[in-house]
Parts: C-alpha cells; sequence; structure tokens
C-alpha cells in the first residue's frame, strides 16, 4: 500500500517553473530515492510535500488522508518528519533540547524518557554530548542530532534531504548504514541525494529528477545499471 | 552625605527607571526574535495599561480594592489589545516586505493614540491616590514607587528567564527565533508561539505602565510614546532579539538617564546623550552587547 503518494505536483518560484508536474509514491516499509543534480528540484519537492513551500498544483496523499492544504507544523503529527536539507538543528539550543523539539508533535510525554534514551543508544556521540550548545557540534554529530530530532516525532515516513551533503566518505558510509537500520526497524523512508551510488545501492526504488521532472524511475538495482544514470550520475 | 545621596539615588532610581525600560524593551526583543519586526505600536501599549489603571482607581472604590483590581484589569486589556493588533495588522503581513510591516506598526501606534484623544480629550488624565510616599534609607529619601518597580522588574527577569530557558513552549519560542521553517518542521504551530509572544510583551508592558503610573501618575495620549521610543533604543543596544540584552541595556539606559539627570550642566541634554549611546553603539557593536550574528537563512 502506498504511504505516501504525491500526484501532478507543480511548484514555482515567481516566475519559474520548478517542478512541473511530477508523480511518485513511496509504499510502506520501501527506502525510496529521488536523485538528481544541482537544481533539479529535490529540495524544492520535499519542502512543498510537506507545506514548508507553497503547491501551486498536485494533490499529497499520506496514509489515506489527503494533505494537499494541511499546514506544515501538522504534518508532523500524522507521521511524516523530515530532516532538512543542510539538516537545521537549533544552534542555540542544547543537545538535549534539540530532541526535546523533536518530540513536540507527540502529546503524551511519558514515552518520552525511553525515545531519548533509544536515540542515545542509536547515537552514542549525542548522548556524551546531550548537554553540548547543538552549534559546537561536528558536522557529522549535526547530522547525527537532526536525524534522532526527526526520530523523537515517531514518523511512519521519514524524509531525508541529502543527508551526506558536507560530511567525510567515512561519515557518509555511517550515515547510509543508519538509515538502513531505522528502515529495518520499522521506518519508511524517502531520501534525496546527490550521492547516486550509495542511495541507489541501499534503496528499494528511486526516481531520476531533471529539471523538475521525474526522467527515469525504477529499483535500486534498475537504475544504478542504467546507461543513463552510469553517465550522468555515477561517473561513468 | 551628598556623595550618599547621589549614589543611592542613581542606584535606586536608576534601576527602577532602567526597569521600567527593560521591562518594555523586552517586548520589543521578543517580538522582533520570533515574529520579524519591530512593533512600534508596543509603548502605547503603556499608555493603554495608564489610562486603564487611572480610570480605575478614580472610581469610588476603596484603594485597596481598586488598585490590584486595575492591576489585573490593564494586564487583561493590554494582552487583549496585542493579541487584536497582531491578528488584524501584522498576520496578514505575514511574508509582506518589511517596509510594509514598519508602516503598519507605525500606523497602529498613531491610530491607538487617536483613539485615546478621543475617548479622554487631551488634556492630562491625573489621579492623586497613587502617590505611596516616601521613606528614608540612610536619610536619604527613597519613594515607595520606585522599590515596588524594582521589587516587580527582578520578579519579572527571574520569571521570563526561567520560563523561556526552562518551559516546552520557552524553548520552541528560541527554536522558531533561530529557524521558523526547521520549527514548523519539528510541528511547533508559528502563529501560536507568535501569539504567546504579543501575550507576553504586552502583559509586560501593562505592567511597565503601572509602573510609571505610580512613580508620575499623569497621563495623555503620548504618554508611552518616549518610554517607548528609549525602550526600543535599549532593545537595540543591547542585541535586539535578546532578552538577556534587553534587560541589560534597559537597566544601563536607566542609570545613565538617572545620572544625566542629577548633573545640572548636562540634564537638559539627557535624551540626546541616551540616544548617542545608541549611535556609538551601534558604530562600533552592531549587534549591540548581547546580540548575535546571525546567517540569513534561504
Amino acid at each position: 500500500m502506498a504511504l505516501l503518494e504525491v500526484h501532478d505536483l507543480e511548484v514555482n518560484y515567481g516566475v519559474i517553473r520548478a517542478i512541473k508536474g511530477i508523480s511518485f509514491e513511496v509504499n510502506e516499509g520501501e527506502i525510496v530515492t529521488l536523485i538528481g543534480a544541482n537544481g533539479a528540484g529535490k529540495t524544492t519537492t520535499m519542502q512543498s510535500t510537506v507545506g514548508l513551500i507553497p503547491k501551486k498544483a498536485g494533490k499529497v496523499i499520506f496514509d489515506g488522508n489527503d494533505i494537499t492544504k494541511v499546514p506544515c507544523h501538522k504534518i508532523v503529527h500524522l507521521g511524516m518528519t523530515q530532516v532538512p536539507e543542510g539538516r537545521r538543528i537549533f544552534q542555540e539550543l542544547t543537545v538535549y533540547e534539540n530532541l526535546l523539539m523533536g518530540a513536540y508533535s507527540i502529546k503524551d510525554k511519558s514515552g518520552f524518557k525511553n525515545d531519548i534514551e533509544s536515540v542515545y543508544e542509536r547515537f552514542p556521540r549525542l548522548a556524551e554530548r546531550r548537554n553540548q550548545i547543538a552549534g559546537t557540534l561536528s558536522g557529522g554529530e549535526q547530522q547525527m542530532l537532526a536525524m534522532g530530532r526527526a526520530i523523537m516525532s515517531h514518523p511512519k515516513l521519514l524524509m531525508l534531504d541529502e543527508p551526506s551533503m558536507g560530511l567525510s566518505p567515512l561519515l557518509v558510509d555511517q550515515v547510509f548504514e543508519i538509515i538502513k537500520q531505522i528502515n529495518k526497524d520499522g521506518t519508511t523512508v524517502l531520501l534525496v541525494e546527490q550521492n547516486a551510488g550509495k542511495s541507489l545501492a541501499i534503496s528499494d526504488r528511486a526516481y531520476v529528477l531533471e529539471n523538475g521532472e521525474i526522467v527515469l524511475s525504477g529499483t535500486g538495482k534498475e537504475l544504478s545499471e542504467s546507461e543513463m544514470v552510469k553517465k550522468a550520475y555515477l561517473g561513468g | 552625605m551628598e556623595v550618599l545621596e547621589f549614589i543611592l539615588s542613581v542606584i535606586v532610581n536608576g534601576l527602577s527607571q532602567g526597569g521600567i525600560y527593560a521591562m518594555i524593551a523586552i517586548g520589543y526583543t521578543m517580538v522582533y526574535g520570533i515574529a520579524k519586526l519591530l512593533n512600534f505600536a508596543h509603548g502605547d501599549i503603556i499608555m493603554v495599561a495608564a489610562y486603564t489603571i487611572i480610570v480605575t482607581v478614580n472610581t469610588s472604590m476603596p484603594i485597596g480594592v481598586s488598585l490590584p483590581l486595575s492591576i489585573l484589569l490593564s494586564i487583561v486589556i493590554c494582552v487583549l489589545l496585542g493579541v487584536a493588533i497582531e491578528k488584524v495588522a501584522y498576520k496578514p503581513l505575514r511574508g509582506a516586505s518589511p517596509l510594509a510591516v514598519l508602516i503598519t506598526a507605525i500606523g497602529v501606534s498613531y491610530l491607538l493614540q487617536s483613539i485615546a484623544q478621543i475617548i479622554f480629550g487631551t488634556a492630562p488624565k491625573m489621579t492623586a491616590k497613587l502617590d505611596l510616599g516616601a521613606f528614608k534609607l540612610f536619610g536619604v529619601p527613597v519613594k515607595f514607587s520606585a522599590i515596588i518597580t524594582l521589587v516587580i522588574t527582578v520578579l519579572v527577569m527571574v520569571g521570563l528567564t526561567m520560563f523561556v530557558k526552562k518551559s516546552r513552549t520557552g524553548r520552541a519560542m528560541v527554536a522558531v527565533s533561530e529557524d521558523r521553517g526547521a520549527a514548523q518542521l519539528m510541528g511547533i504551530n508559528v502563529n501560536k508561539i507568535i501569539t504567546i509572544t504579543f501575550i507576553i510583551g504586552s502583559a509586560l508592558a501593562a505592567l511597565a505602565g503601572f509602573c510609571s503610573i505610580i512613580e508620575a501618575p499623569s497621563v495623555t495620549s503620548t504618554f508611552g510614546s518616549m518610554p517607548g521610543i528609549k525602550a526600543f533604543t535599549a532593545a537595540v543596544i543591547g542585541g535586539i532579539g535578546s532578552i538577556p540584552g534587553a534587560m541589560l541595556g534597559g537597566i544601563m539606559l536607566g542609570i545613565v538617564e538617572c545620572i544625566a539627570n542629577k548633573i545640572p550642566v548636562i540634564a537638559p541634554y539627557t535624551d540626546a546623550i541616551e540616544f548617542s549611546i545608541l549611535i556609538i553603539i551601534l558604530l562600533v557593536k552592531p549587534t549591540g552587547f548581547l546580540g548575535k550574528k546571525r546567517r540569513e537563512k534561504v
């Protein structure tokens, strides 16, 4: 069953048509990736899907509900959480307080202690630095915090926008490993990446976005073997 | 004796005047930090509080009843007014150019002053019931009103700091002021946080109005203009967006004002001196004392 369906999504920036009517879906339990070059419209797609930027046209169905017009802050409550591009953790808050904000949408506070302990278990670095101001964390730690913060909201669908951006190769491997793990533990994942090789390797399915249009789709394996993808995104 | 009197009076009066500025400045700085707008109608909220208090204590009720009632009433009216202004004047302009919002704020300020003039006329409204008297400290007369202001200021500062630092809503306010988009992605309702900010700012403005009115119980429609501008200056000196900065800037400005007023040669230039400090601070440290340089986010 499709957990997320996006139909004919269009987004404009002024007169520029950034997204020209794309459709895709994410099924329960999958890891789905949107790959594409800089400026292809990946982040725009992610942000308009959750209502952070307005849609010109299209329809978004999540978990059976039409959320096309639902305001951004309510979407988390339905079970769709996004780790935004550039992580955007709250620099002035501590690691702990960032995680507290991650749990903002959870009305029942009784599980908070358990949730935060399980985040600390998954990301031991965050446990060590729980009282540190988040702005002083390294890039890798900030990415861990952004993912931990998102998990605090118990998402059914976790959306990650360029989680590998700006990280060392070792950390990139670690981040993809964690994404795989989170998915194994029962969370559906929608990933946006420039790192096509690594993301296709962990994806069930993927879409290729070019100039605001989906030009190719298939399983992760199919796409990583496609000549077109190899040429444009895998360096040969 | 004279030195002691000078020092004591600067401490008591400077701190209490500074406390009033600080309470108003907190409203400016919180609204700027969270809603990203300069609410120039904020000073006029003080005027509304002052009229409310004077009208209430001038009724035939005994002062023991009317005074607490007037404080409560001024807070309620100011909070409702502040929230209404935000909903009617500022909320429709979210996303509009900062200039449009600024002009609207100035318009709201004039509107409130004009309404006050229509209701109360241009002659100052006064009361004799709020003279709280004075006592002698080391032979120096100290007004009770200054002590009350000091107590209120300390309570407000401690309470607000605890609220912002310890409560979930307080932390959410910091989160919204830092990154509105990311805050929304966490499920934080930005509109609600902005409303809470206006509630707190307006309540503090009401308290500042009370503290001003026990100091000098006479109100006109422009009662809040000068304190408003001074408090805005204090907020910028302290670093606009920073709550501790607003407190620091307010207290500093109050003390400077008090010292300048005590020295006969420069007393006429007190206002000029205060605004010159703003210019100097902006030249030397444009972010103010405790302000942070923020990356502009896209």
